[in-house]
């Protein structure tokens, strides 16, 4: 096995269990936490390609990874903020509950 | 020397006064009565001086004219005009409205708005005095209703006397009704002839030039003039109280004596026979015309025979000193028009000179009986006056020979001959010296049976008991005038034509006095049966009470109340035009609010419809479509919304099939 | 004085008085009473000023300022001043501030009466300068709002309706002469009215409008004829005049009638007769008995009226439809008719007529004012009585402005009564006797309402207290009657303003 076949099945890996997390979990934050885990598969896919692709001097993978990281943060606050305003509402943070947005 | 262009300092004079007298406060009486009676002696002087100009030259006509306003690329003319006529009148006028204004110093002392009396008496002098010497039509006419504004307000003086207020309008009206024949006959004249000048050098409407134009035969054989000259004379039955527009008349004595001595009786009412008078030429531009089936002139004299009659006959019913006297106003009137008519211009001036006179006397002594008794007017409570006031009596009763025209010694036999012989002469008929001699008997009649109420017999009230002689301040005008009344006639006897051949121009020859003595003697006789006559029904057995029936009432009561009512003119008139006003009136309001008002009414309500029409079908064709498609769209976002759940976890599924189907697809391509 | 902008001044001063109120809300009220009528009376100071230099023109305009404005439609702010236009300024500077002095104790909001107040005068002034008539209909029709407002807002009980009746009429006569103009700027390209009166006295105008064929000549006629008739009001189209006038606050009937029905004659000797002089001839037989209709049923039925505002109204019909009957006269008469003087004295008389009744009418409207201000509102003509013995100032100052709108001579009324007969009668004799009839009903129904109301022993309102005059009713009615005076005595001092207009008149007659 390459070294880049290595890494996409870790990513592969990484991303089923984040999936199978935000799938399976009521608790907002677990489900926030598998969306983080997926996106880290997606970064992870980034480095490999670069590491492994055909011109690996230009850093154009590892400043997409900052940008992706640098957004996964904003995420998270912004998602974090929504499990606080959710624990206001309704005294919990059970995903399953928080149907307000209903159409 | 008194030349035309300073003419205008007669009228401006009084004019003067009356400003002061508008201006001056209430306690400025003096003030007000000396300016006015200063300014009119002044305007008498100046008369004075004119006439002897006048008469220097008396067939000529002095003018004086100038531009009074721009019209176009010409000017509107007038100007004064100085011949023996004008002078004459001038010197009249300012003579009895000088004793009349000393009179009203005591018959008004007393009233609170003295000061006004004399601003009014004042403008009339003006007014009458513009009248006399205008040498222009407008400008005559210009003053002949600022006269009739005098008139309104004196009549009107004592104004908070709701008698005394209807009265004015009624003057004002009627004499409007006139006045408006007068502005056509004006406007009319300035068509056809140009100029409303009287005199100017050969180009005034009143000379040959103009005459002969203006009598050219026009349609149906009339002459333009004839029209014209009726036209004017409306204006001077109007002004002169002449038969049918006399109503105003005795209405008027509603204003203070020395009012109608000075308006009603001496100066005023003589305005229309100065008119007719002055445009005399005019009036009789179409006697050449033979043929023709209407002199103006003719019409003139029928008016004034009718007024003449007519004005007796009421006068011997009336129970009011001063409207006997205004009806005998009316009737002597009647005279000088039936002179003109009879076209003798001249007889009519003498008449109106003497006129002025005596009858100014006799409204002043009538004057002198009410203010000495208290405000008493019905000659059935008064009574016994004269031995109280003999010189009232004497001064009246040479006023009521006068105007019964007592042959020989008194002005109103001369003048009223003189009328009495020129009708005699007329060619046309001899109605009118019918008229008029019947007026003679009536005229010695009604004055005995006044005289004999008035100051004979026992006093029939209290007031007129207790009535005393009054002040010389009355009394002194009172004996000036009588003197008038009694000198005046010389001037004009047949032996002495003095007055004549000055008013022509022309030397006439004097006549002897007996000359045509059978019409003299018959109305002489005439005189003395009416005198007869009224001293046997009323004098030798006078009345010893106020409530007893009148002797002529007693015997034709059916008559006497018909002429007491004044022949019943004022509710024929109330009847028949007065309603008409009214009714077109009431036409003209219901036409705005009906026909014009609701053809705007109908506009609006077909606007109103149609505007209902369009909203109709907009909420049945428009609004419809609309709904409809605005419902499917709401119903396909119905169906939209359903898919969202709310459900966060149903969310991520959706994404991690569509994932893995997205996966699923990439492999099956084969992994390109 | 040429180049300086005299006209804009006349016309603008009033609208810069308005200006400047709107901008100074905080004013005191007495300071902004002042400050309108000062503005006001500015019309009367520059109409003033002018005289001396105006003396000398002849017919033309002796002041004109012309500026391109709208090059599209070939609009251009054109003022001018003739005699006719002077008569005009003058009248509405004697007007004016008489109407504001009436309204002077005005206590609903003031500030906001005097804008509107000063706006309405401006908009007259333009009405009688402007001589394009895209520039003249804006004022005439900037003149209807400020006028609306004030019947509306200031007026008597049934001032709504009143005020409605009134816009909504003379819009639809607007709305003619507009189109009507539209049709012929159509046709020629141009709005001026010195233009378009040259194009129609060589027959140019007529040939273009013919063009149009059919109907639609006359049509433009009728527009144009329409719009003015409302405004003047030409019987029978006068039936919102009553109401309007008498339920409007004083001041504002005296300047209604004062200044704005002359608007309406004013368009017919500027716009209406030089520039239709065919089809006018032709509609003067029907036009003539039409004023004759106004002169002698608006009198009738001023003889019918009880509410004396309204009986005044009617008069005022009665009067505008004299120069009215003047002008139509000379228009009827073919052939010559400037020989013997009587168009001269007809069209002379008109433009007198004019001038002498608004200010007549507008004070006999300030009398009525005075009247209902002593007597809680009150001006039924039997609800007084005696009124002479409580205020014989008052009686007698309003006696002659009586007297001068009935015509006395020696007061200003007669002589444009006189020369109107006068040319009538040269032209149409059975309408000029007809006309008298008028005359005399006038007469009746004001010494009717004199004597009721001033005569008689005191009753109604004036039966307890009657103040007689304030010193500023006398600041108006002794100047009105002054000038009725010297203007019956002395009438050319106003007719040697506008004579070589008339002469310059009567000889381009056809």
């Amino acid at each position: 096995m390459s070294p880049l076949q290595i890494c996409l099945l870790l990513s592969s890996g990484l991303f089923c269990v984040g999936l199978a997390g935000a799938l399976s979990r009521s608790n907002s934050i677990l489900v926030l936490l598998g969306v983080e885990l997926m996106l880290n598969a997606a970064n992870l896919n980034f480095i490999a390609f670069w590491r492994f692709g055909p011109a690996p001097e230009a850093a154009t993978g590892i400043v997409f990874v900052i940008f992706s990281i640098a957004v996964a943060a904003a995420e998270a606050a912004v998602g974090l903020a929504l499990v606080i305003a959710i624990y206001r509402h309704q005294k919990n943070i059970r995903l399953q509950e928080a149907t307000r947005l209903k159409g | 020397m008194m030349s035309p262009q300073y003419l205008w300092l007669i009228p401006a004079l009084p004019a003067a006064a009356a400003a002061i007298g508008a201006v001056a406060p209430r306690r400025g009486r003096a003030l007000a009565a000396g300016s006015a009676i200063a300014a009119l002696a002044a305007a008498f002087i100046l008369s004075c001086a004119a006439l002897r100009v006048a008469l220097a030259t008396p067939a000529e006509h002095l003018v004086h004219n100038f531009a009074w306003f721009d019209l176009g690329d010409g000017v509107v003319a007038v100007g004064w005009l100085l011949d023996p006529l004008a002078a004459l009148m001038c010197v009249m006028v300012t003579a009895v409205g000088a004793l009349i204004f000393i009179f009203s110093l005591g018959y008004m002392r007393e009233d609170e708005n003295f000061t006004r009396f004399f601003c009014f008496m004042s403008l009339f002098a003006a007014a009458m005095l513009g009248l006399l010497i205008a040498n222009s039509l407008l400008l005559l006419f210009v003053c002949w209703e600022l006269v009739g504004l005098a008139s309104y307000l004196l009549i009107g003086f004592w104004f908070h006397r709701p008698e005394a207020a209807a009265a004015a309008k009624k003057a004002f009206i009627t004499t409007r009704i006139g006045d408006l024949g007068l502005l056509l006959g004006m406007v009319w004249l300035y068509h056809a002839g140009g100029t409303l000048l009287f005199y100017d050098h050969g180009n005034g409407c009143l000379e040959t030039a103009a005459l002969a134009r203006l009598a050219a035969p026009a349609a149906g054989g009339l002459a333009v003039s004839t029209a014209i000259g009726l036209l004017i004379f409306c204006g001077a039955i109007g002004k002169s109280g002449q038969f049918p527009l006399h109503v105003w008349l005795p209405d008027a004595m509603e204003g203070p004596s020395p009012v109608s001595a000075l308006i009603h009786a001496a100066t005023m009412v003589a305005a229309g026979v100065f008119l007719i008078a002055r445009v005399y030429p005019l009036m009789s531009a179409d006697q050449a015309l033979a043929g023709v089936p209407l002199h103006a002139l003719t019409v003139v004299a029928f008016i004034g025979a009718i007024t003449a009659l007519m004005g007796a006959c009421i006068a011997v019913a009336q129970n009011d000193i001063k409207r006997v006297l205004a009806f005998s106003t009316v009737s002597q009137l009647g005279y000088m028009m039936l002179a003109l008519g009879v076209g003798s211009w001249v007889a009519a001036i003498f008449h109106l000179l003497t006129h002025a006179f005596f009858k100014a006397l006799l409204f002043l002594g009538a004057g002198s009986v009410i203010h000495a008794a208290h405000h008493e007017q019905d000659i059935r409570r008064l009574g016994g006056l004269a031995p109280r006031m003999r010189i009232t009596f004497a001064t009246f009763a040479v006023g009521m020979m006068a105007l019964a025209g007592m042959p020989f010694l008194f002005s109103g036999f001369w003048s009223k001959e003189a009328i009495l012989h020129a009708a005699g002469a007329w060619p046309v008929s001899l109605l009118p010296l019918g008229f008029g001699l019947a007026g003679v008997v009536l005229t010695a009649f009604y004055m005995t049976r006044l005289v004999a109420e008035v100051f004979f017999g026992p006093a029939r009230s209290e007031p007129a008991g207790h009535a005393r002689e009054n002040s010389a301040l009355m009394t002194a005008p009172l004996l000036m005038l009588a003197v008038g009344a009694v000198g005046l006639g010389f001037i004009g006897t047949p032996a002495w034509p003095w007055l004549q051949s000055k008013l022509t121009g022309e030397a006439i020859p004097a006549r002897s006095l007996f000359e045509g003595g059978g019409l003299m003697a018959l109305s002489i006789g005439l005189v003395f049966i009416g005198l007869g006559a009224g001293w046997a029904i009323y004098g030798r057995r006078a009345r010893t009470e106020a409530a007893a029936l009148d002797p002529l009432a007693a015997r034709a009561p059916v008559i006497f109340n018909f002429l007491g009512a004044r022949m019943k003119f004022d509710e024929l008139y109330a009847g028949t035009v007065g309603r008409l006003a009214r009714w077109a009136g009431t036409l003209a309001v219901g036409l705005d609010r009906w026909v014009w008002g609701g053809m705007v009414l109908l506009l609006a309500k077909f606007g109103e419809l149609v505007g209902v029409a369009d909203r109709e079908a907009d909420e049945a064709g428009l609004n419809a479509g609309f709904n409809a498609v605005s419902e499917k769209l709401r119903d396909a976002g119905r169906a939209y919304a359903r898919a969202q759940t709310g459900r966060a976890h149903g969310y991520l599924r959706a994404l991690a099939v569509a994932f893995v189907v997205l996966a699923l697809l990439i492999i099956a391509e084969g992994g390109r | 004085m040429n180049g300086f902008p005299w006209l804009t001044l006349i016309v603008f001063l009033p609208w810069a008085g308005a200006a400047l109120l709107a901008l100074l809300p905080k004013l005191d009220v007495r300071a902004g009473r002042v400050l309108a009528l000062v503005f006001s009376l500015s019309t009367l100071v520059v109409g003033l000023a002018l005289l001396p230099s105006f003396k000398h023109a002849a017919a033309g305009y002796a002041f004109t300022e012309d500026h391109a404005w709208i090059a599209a439609l070939q609009v251009n702010y054109h003022l001018g001043l003739d005699g006719l236009s002077l008569v005009l300024v003058l009248l509405t500077g004697l007007v004016a501030p008489g109407a504001l002095l009436a309204s002077w104790r005005e206590t609903r909001d003031p500030r906001f009466f005097h804008i509107l107040f000063l706006l309405l005068q401006g908009s007259a002034l333009g009405v009688f300068l402007a001589l394009n008539f895209f520039l003249w209909f804006i004022f005439w029709e900037l003149s209807l709002v400020p006028a609306f407002f004030l019947i509306k807002l200031w007026g008597g009980a049934g001032a709504s309706r009143a005020a409605y009746q009134f816009i909504i009429y003379t819009m639809a006569g607007s709305a003619c002469m507009l189109l009507g103009f539209a049709a012929i700027f159509a046709v020629t390209g141009t709005l001026d009215l010195a233009r378009l009166a040259t194009l129609a006295a060589d027959g140019t105008l007529a040939a273009k409008l013919a063009v149009l064929g059919g109907f639609w000549p006359k049509a433009v006629f009728l527009g144009v004829f329409l719009g003015l008739a409302v405004k003047v009001p030409l019987f029978p189209f006068h039936t919102w005049l009553p109401a309007a006038y008498a339920e409007a606050p004083v001041g504002v009937s005296m300047f209604l009638t004062g200044v704005m029905s002359k608007m309406g004659v004013y368009g017919f000797f500027r716009i209406l007769w030089p520039l239709f002089p065919g089809p006018l001839q032709a509609a003067s037989g029907v036009l003539l008995w039409l004023a004759l209709g106004g002169v002698v049923l608006g009198a009738f039925a001023a003889l019918r009226q009880t509410d004396l505002k309204r009986m005044v109204a009617y008069s005022s019909i009665n009067h505008v439809s004299y120069c009215l009957l003047a002008l139509f006269a000379v228009t009827a008469a073919t052939g010559g008719v400037g020989a013997d003087g009587g168009a001269a004295a007809a069209l002379s008389g008109a433009v007198l007529q004019m001038f002498n009744h608004g200010i007549s009418a507008a004070a006999l409207f300030f009398c009525i004012g005075v009247l209902e201000s002593r007597s809680g509102g009150r001006r039924g003509r039997d609800e007084f009585g005696g009124v002479r013995s409580a205020a014989p100032v008052f009686a007698g100052l309003c006696g002659l402005a009586m007297f001068s709108s009935l015509g006395l001579p020696g007061l200003n009324g007669f002589i444009g009564e006189f020369l109107i007969f006068r040319g009538v009668f040269a032209l149409a004799p059975w309408a000029a006797a007809a006309g008298c009839l008028g005359l005399l009903v006038t007469a009746i129904f004001l010494l009717t309402f004199y004597q009721r109301v001033f005569h008689g022993p005191r009753a109604g309102a004036a039966a307890v207290e009657f103040r007689d005059l304030s010193g500023r009713e006398l600041a108006v009615l002794v100047p009105a009657t002054a000038l009725m005076l010297l203007l019956g005595v002395l009438p050319q001092i106003l007719i040697g303003l506008y004579n070589p207009l008339i002469s310059f008149w009567t000889a381009h007659l056809p």
